[in-house]
């Protein structure tokens, strides 16, 4: 659905973006992750046809988004990170005048707009001036306005930044749902972790670069993101703990009243024969178990090495 | 498609409604109409109170205070009209809803017309609510309801004239504040500059011309300077003489005379200037344009545009190649 191929965007001699490419399939949900300033924004712009690239290409369903933008728009439903509202408006008004922008007939409005409201929760607010209404209200209002042309892609630049958490809870209950309608989605949010069970693929992006791409589980395996293991014991805790520090692919071994906690860089093989290890040793273990690693160690490692190479 | 769906695209119905609702519109309306009401008061007891021996009001001194009243509407619509318009697209872009605008369907020259034409029509709204004031001097008579209707319309043009440029300023320039600046100095090059220029020129030529005792010529060239001054091509509206007179044409030849009307020469030059300002604020408004493939000769000039400006940009590149091997021996680290 979506393709770029070698994206740039120069400022002056400054790179925003530097051969980036990225390939997103048809109803996939893309996790956009990043630091502030390093090119997720320049590459949404490109791709809702508000910024030019210097040189690449960037295709949205089969359109070059330089060469047809018109029909990109048609494609898209795009949410800046930033947007205002035009506070005089009702919030029914607002969605009317997106939708008549996007050449949707009155009467077709009338029936979708109550329908949008509904899956952002804001039916009770229709009548209500968009100026009152609370930021994560702002932000699902927003959200809908995206989707009022029914478009195949969204792009939706940090959605829930500045939410507190009930209203994240809401914008993420709203995505899952989108993406039960099989829209493909680009979302960059600095709640990552928290979409995590929604998104498919994730790209890391640093300094305009993208530094890693693909499935979660892969780029958690390529990265070698360490295991934490977490193993209790009936007694003998010290002398375990003691004894793993000895083990291959362990590189640190906490011990504390909860129990052993091993930092593993083994697979799951390995991770199995240190179990039998443990038992055929004699110890009574009570659980042993792995304790989740989620995408923001992931988003933490591939970053903390990006920021060490910089200071190097 | 219908005659409503053609007039009002949903641009022009947003800006229509949001503007009817801020009660800044009802407080200028009035502050407008107030000071054009003060300004016909102080012109009436001028005209009546002092100077005139006879205290009757007759056709001319009517006459008298419609041209003043005229001159000040001008100047009151030069001082309202950028305030209006400089601020459309930029306004847009500093409240953060101008991205969301330029992702709909809505064409650039839709979405820059509909900005212009809301801002025209609330000025005429305004230009109408101040017709009470004329009916004053409609009262006592010496002006034909033609002239009022000229000058209406002569107002409207002015009004699309700075209206072009604050709109193509807003779209140029990022910060509305700037985009006002630079237009209220377009319109003092306008209505001052060319002004000023004329009496300028105006004294030279005619030094030059009795000094040197040249052939007798047909007019002067110094008239064209003034058919680009808002105020010269509305007093040639209400006095036809007056083009001649600008250009110095010589009575004695009864022939001869102003090779164009002040207001012809000032709306075919601004039109000109209007359709520029436009053409260049539809095409500023939206950084990626794309093909039009109704016709093959701009899809050729489009591409050739890329091309052009990828060697533009393409400089930079040697230092690009440089940080990109700076960067990947570190990725490839990493990946061990």
């Amino acid at each position: 659905m979506i393709e770029i191929r070698n994206l740039t965007k120069m400022y002056g001699s400054f790179a925003a973006l530097q051969d980036v490419n990225i390939s997103i399939g048809k109803g996939t949900v893309f996790g956009f992750v990043g630091p502030n300033g390093a090119g997720k924004s320049t590459t949404m712009s490109i791709l809702a046809t508000l910024l030019s690239p210097t040189s690449g290409s960037a295709k949205v369903g089969g359109y070059e988004v330089t060469d047809y933008p018109q029909e990109v728009r048609k494609l898209i439903g795009y949410m800046p990170d930033f947007f205002g509202v035009y506070d005089q408006f009702k919030t029914t008004e607002y969605l009317h005048f997106y939708g008549a922008s996007y050449g949707i007939p009155r009467q077709e409005r009338e029936q979708l707009i109550p329908q949008l409201l509904e899956l952002v929760n804001l039916s009770d607010k229709q009548d209500v001036y968009v100026d009152s209404l609370s930021r994560g209200m702002k932000q699902r209002l927003c959200l809908a306005r995206c989707l009022v042309h029914d478009p195949e892609v969204l792009i939706l630049d940090e959605p829930a930044s500045g939410l507190d958490p009930r209203a994240r809870i809401e914008m993420r209950e709203i995505l899952k749902e989108l993406k039960l309608m099989g829209k493909t989605i680009i979302i960059s949010s600095h709640i990552l972790p928290e979409l995590a069970e929604m998104v498919d693929e994730i790209g890391v992006i640093e300094h305009g670069r993208m530094v890693a791409q693909g499935k979660v589980s892969e780029i958690q395996n390529r990265l070698r993101v360490k295991r934490v293991l977490h193993i209790r014991v009936l007694e003998r805790a010290e002398e375990l703990a003691g004894q793993l520090r000895d083990e291959l692919h362990v590189s640190q071994v906490l011990c504390d009243e909860t129990g052993v906690h091993v930092h593993f860089g083994g697979g799951d093989t390995e991770q199995s024969a240190l179990l039998t290890n443990i038992l055929s040793s004699g110890y009574q273990v009570v659980s042993f178990h792995e304790a989740q690693s989620n995408l923001e160690d992931v988003f933490l490692e591939i970053t903390k090495g990006g920021g060490a190479n910089e200071l190097a | 498609m219908n005659w409503r769906n053609m007039v009002m695209n949903p641009v022009l119905d947003k800006e229509f409604r949001l503007r009817m609702r801020s009660p800044r519109s009802a407080i200028t309306i009035l502050a407008y109409v107030l000071v054009m009401g003060l300004f016909a008061m102080g012109i009436i007891y001028v005209l009546t109170s002092t100077g005139m021996t006879s205290s009757r009001v007759d056709s001319g001194t009517s006459r008298l205070m419609f041209y003043a009243l005229s001159i000040a509407q001008l100047v009151l619509i030069a001082f309202m009209t950028p305030a209006l318009t400089a601020g459309v697209i930029s306004g847009e872009r500093e409240k953060q809803t101008l991205n969301m605008l330029l992702t709909t369907q809505q064409s650039s020259s839709a979405i820059i017309l509909s900005k212009l034409v809301s801002s025209l029509s609330f000025m005429t709204l305004i230009i109408v609510a101040t017709l009470p004031v004329y009916s004053i001097v409609f009262l006592y008579g010496g002006v034909s309801t033609g002239q009022l209707l000229l000058v209406f319309l002569f107002y409207l043009f002015v009004m699309l004239l700075l209206g072009a440029i604050g709109v193509c300023f807003s779209t140029i320039f990022k910060k509305t504040i700037f985009a006002v600046i630079m237009t209220y100095g377009a319109g003092l090059v306008i209505f001052l500059f060319t002004g000023i220029a004329y009496l300028f020129a105006m004294s030279i030529d005619q030094a030059n011309y009795y000094s040197s005792g040249a052939p007798v010529r047909a007019y002067s060239w110094v008239g064209y300077i003034l058919g680009l001054n808002p105020a010269g091509a509305l007093i040639s509206i209400f006095e036809p003489s007056f083009s001649e007179s600008a250009f110095f044409v010589q009575r004695s030849n009864l022939q001869s005379s102003a090779p164009i009307a002040l207001w012809q020469q000032f709306l075919l030059v601004y039109s000109v200037v209007i359709v520029i300002m436009l053409w260049i604020a539809i095409r500023k408004i939206r950084p990626v344009r794309g093909r039009r493939r109704s016709k093959a000769g701009q899809v050729v000039q489009a591409a050739s545009d890329i091309r052009h400006e990828d060697s533009v940009e393409l400089p930079p590149q040697p230092e690009e190649l440089k940080q990109m091997e700076k960067i990947e021996p570190k990725a490839t680290e990493r990946e061990k």
